[in-house]
């Protein structure tokens, strides 16, 4: 026994010497997806600000109400707009053609973003766009298509650059921080808990059954325990007369 | 009232011995369970056989219903897997016990393979039950490979670009035998339905019919156990192994409570972690197959990435093919390379102990540089490891001969 801790523990520490791969550099965004409050804020932010152009195809209006404590009336006077029906999916109704003439590119559904790019990742872009003599850029995604939507919210940041050289000699610009040029019509603190509910909302409807699927598992293992415990005992009993 | 009961205990008898005239029934269940002796000192590592059973269940079960509700398009498949996902009443829940099972089942047979290995599982007389059971690995990676394929997501595209691509190495027909394979100038709706063709029809047939030979050559000879001694050279009066004890109940109940501690780990991350941080599901397979679009990083599933690690190890496209399918190839001739007197590790002495030790080491570590970017050190350590993957086999006969082994017990110890 003493000789397999020793191998084991050799072998962890030849495993795990040498750490591959890299971390990010994306900001925390403190979502939480079981807070329905901040899911339904977003989900309101989402409708009056991103659902003109980005689509959540696999949404559909009527699974808001059931899963974040609104009624259907709710939810067709809050968060619907035009002729569309409880039942449909939480699509745009800009033209694909249209919108890649505007934008180089149609804009992306969303429905998965959460989980393609992370909660984490939708904050950080949503915070980093600033503005250049050129126009909008972002540090997360840098050249994006999308304008800053949120800009008079957020106000304008600009860019604060610092050079560096490299192993060859070359030197390189890169933006090491960015600071509010003008403020918008809300505060720092404000606008980030706005990103955090709109994120929230995102992480949602990246998976709605996310909800139902934590709270059940808590009593799928409880009764898992359990079972597990009969069966020790049941094995322990069986086994009184192999262990004689 | 207890003539009644008698009365129908009768019947039942009745009914059982007609059938039992016509099939098998009773006497399949005393040869393969009640009367079935497997030895008592079975220890952690013999959970995982059992296991095996239970993962393959529940992927055959899951995936007939996941088959009810995907469509096997380019077009649909997709959407058809976030339909399963939000529409269907616990779809999700099928869909995470199926994502999450398929790389359980490689958790647990490696486990299984990696007991085989500790205790000599694979020598004579169970030869056979251990080349079964390389080839089942083998239709178990191309089980999963072409399972991946079917949602459609970016990694399922560019995942199978990559390893239908590594048939064009072959040489001469390299490149008729790619296009064979996708059915198309590239991935496409073809190569999508002929892989759920295989995925859900072939395969599982070819899987379940294996499994069946290796359980029938396992009782055959019986189990072997962590002394690696045979219990059927000691029998009691009756004609029974002293060691050995029925499997049912013994080993149904003991596997039972083996079954409720797996499913609370499965359950854990079903309900908790179904992506388990990107490596049973990946993070841009929820994005859909784009032909345009190449990810930044194209890595196999955890499962294949030991062997994707030796393929990128070698420098020519062509050997790195042959390396990697060397590597499963070679298991094929385990149960003749180990030439100790002893079967168990238990008995073989220190240089075959540090030769496994080292084996899992390699194993492990090659799945992990499989992930990172291939810088000149990693690809070191690659070709490092994979040298070694291969010489632990080839150095086997040898050091199994020389070495100084350890007498074996006359009777199991607990």
């Amino acid at each position: 026994m003493k000789k397999f801790a020793v191998i084991f523990t050799a072998a962890v520490w030849l495993v795990s010497g040498a750490a591959v791969g890299d971390a990010g550099q994306l900001d925390s965004a403190g979502a939480n997806v079981f807070d329905t409050a901040s899911v339904q804020r977003g989900a309101s932010y989402y409708v009056n600000y991103c659902l003109g152009c980005h689509s959540l195809q696999y949404m559909r209006y009527k699974r808001l109400s059931e899963d974040l404590d609104l009624t259907e009336e709710q939810v067709e006077s809050l968060l619907m707009w035009g002729d569309q029906e409880i039942a449909d999916a939480m699509t745009s109704n800009m033209d694909a053609d249209e919108s890649e003439e505007w934008f180089g590119i149609t804009p992306p559904d969303l429905s998965l973003t959460a989980r393609s790019r992370g909660v984490n990742w939708i904050y950080t872009y949503l915070r980093s766009f600033y503005l250049t003599d050129e126009g909008w850029n972002n540090t997360v995604l840098e050249n994006a298509s999308m304008p800053h939507v949120l800009w008079e919210l957020q106000g304008t940041q600009r860019a604060i650059t610092d050079s560096w050289t490299d192993e060859e000699g070359a030197e390189h610009v890169r933006v090491a921080d960015l600071e509010l040029d003008e403020p918008g019509l809300m505060e720092p603190v404000e606008y980030d808990s706005m990103v955090r509910d709109l994120a929230a909302f995102m992480h949602y409807a990246s998976e709605p059954s996310i909800l139902k699927r934590k709270s059940l598992g808590i009593w799928v293992l409880l009764v898992l325990a359990v079972f597990t415990f009969l069966s020790w005992l049941l094995y322990k009993d069986y086994w009184q007369d192999v262990k004689q | 009232m207890s003539r009644f009961v008698s009365g129908i205990r009768k019947n039942a008898q009745a009914v059982g011995d007609w059938v039992d005239a016509r099939l098998p029934v009773s006497k399949t269940w005393r040869e393969h369970l009640s009367e079935y002796y497997a030895p008592k000192n079975f220890n952690f590592w013999y959970f995982f056989g059992s296991l095996a059973i239970l993962v393959l269940v529940n992927q055959l079960l899951t995936g007939i219903w996941l088959t009810m509700f995907y469509t096997p398009n380019a077009e649909m498949a997709f959407s058809s897997v976030e339909f399963i996902m939000r529409d269907v009443e616990w779809g999700w829940l099928i869909r995470y016990m199926h994502s999450t099972g398929a790389s359980f089942f490689f958790i647990v047979v490696y486990l299984h393979m990696f007991r085989a290995l500790l205790y000599g599982s694979y020598r004579k007389p169970r030869e056979l039950i251990w080349v079964l059971g390389v080839f089942i690995l083998l239709v178990l990676m191309a089980e999963a490979f072409m399972g991946y394929v079917l949602p459609w997501g970016q990694m399922s595209y560019w995942g199978a670009q990559v390893i239908i691509s590594l048939f064009g190495a072959v040489p001469f027909v390299g490149d008729v035998l790619v296009e064979w394979i996708r059915g198309d100038y590239m991935i496409a709706n073809a190569t999508l339905n002929r892989f759920f063709a295989l995925h859900v029809v072939a395969l599982p047939i070819a899987l379940l019919g294996l499994v069946v030979l290796h359980i029938v050559a396992l009782h055959e000879v019986g189990s072997n156990n962590p002394d690696g001694i045979e219990i059927k050279d000691k029998l009691d009066a009756k004609g029974r192994p002293l060691d050995g004890i029925p499997f049912h109940p013994y080993y149904t109940v003991k596997d039972l409570f083996g079954v409720g501690f797996f499913l609370m780990i499965f359950a854990f991350i079903i309900f908790f972690a179904p992506e388990f941080g990107g490596f049973f599901l990946e993070a841009d397979n929820f994005v859909p197959a784009d032909p345009l679009v190449t990810p930044e990083h194209i890595v196999p599933v955890w499962y294949f990435t030991p062997f994707y690690a030796m393929l990128r190890a070698v420098p020519d496209k062509f050997f790195g093919v042959v390396t990697m399918g060397a590597a499963i190839f070679v298991l094929f001739f385990l149960p003749w390379l180990d030439r100790s007197p002893v079967k168990s590790l238990r008995y073989k002495g220190w240089p075959s102990k540090i030769m496994l030790a080292l084996f899992v080491v390699a194993f492990v570590r090659l799945g992990m540089l499989a992930l990172g970017d291939g810088t000149p050190i990693q690809t070191f350590e690659s070709r490092v490891w994979t040298v070694y993957y291969f010489g632990f086999f080839l150095v086997m006969p040898f050091v199994t001969r020389l070495e100084k082994t350890k007498p074996e017990p006359e009777r199991v110890t607990s």
